[in-house]
């Protein structure tokens, strides 16, 4: 019973690291740029959140109808002023690019909020939880693995079934053919990245509620994301909710182990999975 | 016509200037070398910072600007190399001076396996896929209870001892060692990229499918480069931890000391230039030590430098220099001769 218990609550977690990587994987799929500054842009959600909550005394939850606007925004105008101009053959610019802007956003955050750990008041809704056969499930993983599932389910609709979504694939398979067909590669660009960082924003606000955070808390997000990632598969949003999940149960039984072997354990499955299928257990992009 | 028919076209890679430059780089080190009896304690230590960093500096320059490997987890080898030195000298007892090559050596090793697996991610996400690797690198030395665990561990005065006779003819040696680990590691980058792995590399670096059609081993060529260098890294993460006595997993492993200060050294100097990251290490000093009490604000401020030198001079300081004058200190590119005059 207890490792069926900790097996849930590992499936749990991986609802959240499934909404660290959803952002990840999608500005991969539309235009295949890995942003190392990633996880620096979740803590930046989060502290977007802080600020919301503590100047309008708002919940987390209420503070995502200003966080996620907001982030999207600044993805928006990230990608057309700044990433547009790394984009091309050559991957050295925007990982570059983007690894400047970690360590700028780290410095900033730093500045301006201080090296203190921050957490987001959510009240009862903390420690809320329902008994499941047995089992005591909390409230707020429930809600934030449903959210993660709710996510990419609107992600995957709006891949398949709209206009935006099949300019985004369009541009993916071939950008300078989609350009002669009309479209607006670097308006199509700055759109997914706005997404990208609208799921980044969920994502920042229910880390935030669930652990507390600091400045320097990025570079492991962007990691448990892209593990996630690559653990499904690149180019599969539900093979990522799946990475996701397996990378957190992998961390909850390690922790049950030895506390101090938690991500470590977590890093372990990621590096045999990329042994064994270095593809991804679901691949579906080369 | 004739005349032009018989005049003598030849291919040569010296200039006069590159000539000049080497001679005064002799006359340099041999005037660094000389600093022990010249400069005072806290000059010392801080020349011997700028040579470590200068090697790590070229060390990433060959992986990311010639071999296209991006890495962000050479603070693998960095703390590795350190904890390999501090284990072979205080649980083994042996003589720091052999611990250095020797853990130089464990990182080559070490390197082998990691590259078999993390070359099966391709680009940006090899990137990833290296910082994970450092931390695991980071999270299994926190474990390593016999090195003090997640709080680290100081090198004992004996064996700081056992080093040289006093504390001067110690510093003295720790400074020559990393004066001659720069000199080693830039002469043996040079010596590689003008041999004819080198031109392989820059080949596969301008284009793989080319290079692949020539009959180049690319795999082969970049495992050898990342092998080489994971080695040569270690042997400087050994020279860092004698320098600072202490180590511990956060200052091993450290992705802003030993990646990201590095990659903005090597993408202000220029990459993919030998003189690149041996000027970007220069810059990089010179602003630390008139801006460093800014705090993160100097970080911030380096961030925003790399970025625009990324956008609009991605070949970096020297690229700048190069475009201008066609100065290249270290004859890397052949030159035809005769052509016209």
């Amino acid at each position: 019973m207890d490792w069926i218990n900790t097996t849930l609550q590992g499936t749990l977690l991986g609802g959240l690291y499934a909404l660290f990587a959803a952002g990840l994987s999608l500005i991969f799929g539309v235009m295949r740029l890995v942003n190392i500054a990633h996880g620096d842009l979740i803590v930046l959600a989060a502290y977007l959140a802080l600020t919301t909550t503590v100047m309008l005394g708002a919940s987390p939850v209420m503070a995502l109808l200003i966080v996620v606007p907001l982030m999207a925004g600044l993805g928006y105008l990230l990608q057309r002023l700044v990433l547009n101009r790394t984009m091309g053959e050559d991957i050295l610019p925007p990982l570059l690019v983007t690894f400047g802007l970690s360590v700028i956003l780290q410095n900033l955050l730093l500045t301006g909020y201080s090296a203190d750990p921050q957490k987001l008041q959510a009240g009862a809704l903390e420690t809320a939880s329902l008994p499941v056969g047995g089992l005591s499930v909390g409230v707020l993983p429930l809600i934030v693995f449903v959210v993660a599932v709710l996510t990419i389910a609107a992600l995957q609709w709006m891949f398949y079934r709209t206009a935006l979504g099949r300019a985004f694939r369009a541009t993916s398979d071939r950008q300078d053919i989609a350009q002669l067909m009309g479209l607006h590669r670097a308006h199509i660009f700055g759109l997914a990245m706005a997404l990208s960082l609208a799921v980044t924003a969920l994502a920042g606000v229910f880390l935030g509620i669930r652990t507390s955070f600091d400045p320097a808390a990025g570079g492991a997000r962007l990691i448990f994301g892209f593990e996630a990632v690559i653990i499904g598969g690149l180019g599969n949003l539900w093979g990522t909710l799946a990475g996701g999940v397996i990378l957190g149960v992998a961390q909850t039984l390690g922790a049950k182990i030895n506390p101090g072997f938690q991500v470590l354990a977590g890093h372990i499955v990621f590096l045999v999975i990329l042994a064994v299928r270095p593809r991804g257990l679901f691949p579906r992009m080369d | 016509m004739e005349t032009k028919m018989t005049k003598s076209l030849s291919v040569a890679r010296a200039t006069r200037m590159s000539g000049i430059a080497m001679g005064l780089l002799a006359v340099i080190v041999i005037v660094m070398a000389l600093a022990p009896y010249w400069a005072g304690r806290a000059e010392l230590r801080l020349f011997g910072e700028i040579f470590l960093y200068m090697a790590l500096a070229s060390l990433w320059n060959l992986l990311a600007g010639y071999a296209g490997l991006v890495s962000v987890g050479q603070q693998a080898y960095v703390g590795f190399g350190g904890y390999m030195f501090f284990a072979l000298a205080i649980l083994w007892g042996v003589h720091p001076l052999a611990a250095i090559p020797l853990a130089g050596l464990l990182g080559a090793l070490i390197a082998a396996p990691v590259a078999v697996l993390i070359f099966r991610l391709r680009g940006a996400y090899f990137a990833i896929g290296t910082w994970v690797m450092a931390e695991v690198f980071r999270l299994s030395f926190a474990q390593f209870s016999a090195l003090g665990g997640g709080s680290g561990t100081s090198l004992p005065v004996d064996i700081v001892k056992s080093l040289a006779d006093g504390r001067a003819a110690r510093e003295a040696a720790a400074y020559w060692l990393a004066l001659g680990v720069v000199v080693a590691v830039v002469g043996l980058v040079y010596a590689y990229l003008r041999s004819s792995r080198g031109v392989a590399l820059t080949a596969i670096r301008d284009n793989e499918l080319a290079a692949k059609s020539l009959g180049i081993d690319i795999w082969r060529a970049k495992f050898t480069v990342y092998v080489v260098t994971g080695g040569l890294t270690a042997l400087v993460g050994a020279l860092i931890f004698l320098q600072k006595l202490r180590i511990s997993p956060d200052a091993a492993f450290s992705v802003n000391d030993w990646t990201a200060f590095v990659i903005f050294i090597v993408v202000i100097g220029g990459i993919g230039t030998l003189e690149g990251p041996i000027l970007g290490t220069l810059v990089y000093f010179a602003l630390r030590e008139t801006l460093a009490d800014l705090g993160s604000a100097y970080l911030i401020a380096l961030g925003v430098l790399a970025i625009l030198i990324m956008l609009k001079a991605p070949k970096g300081l020297w690229g700048l220099v190069r475009a201008r004058s066609g100065a290249e200190l270290f004859p890397l590119s052949r030159r035809v001769r005769g052509l016209d005059d």
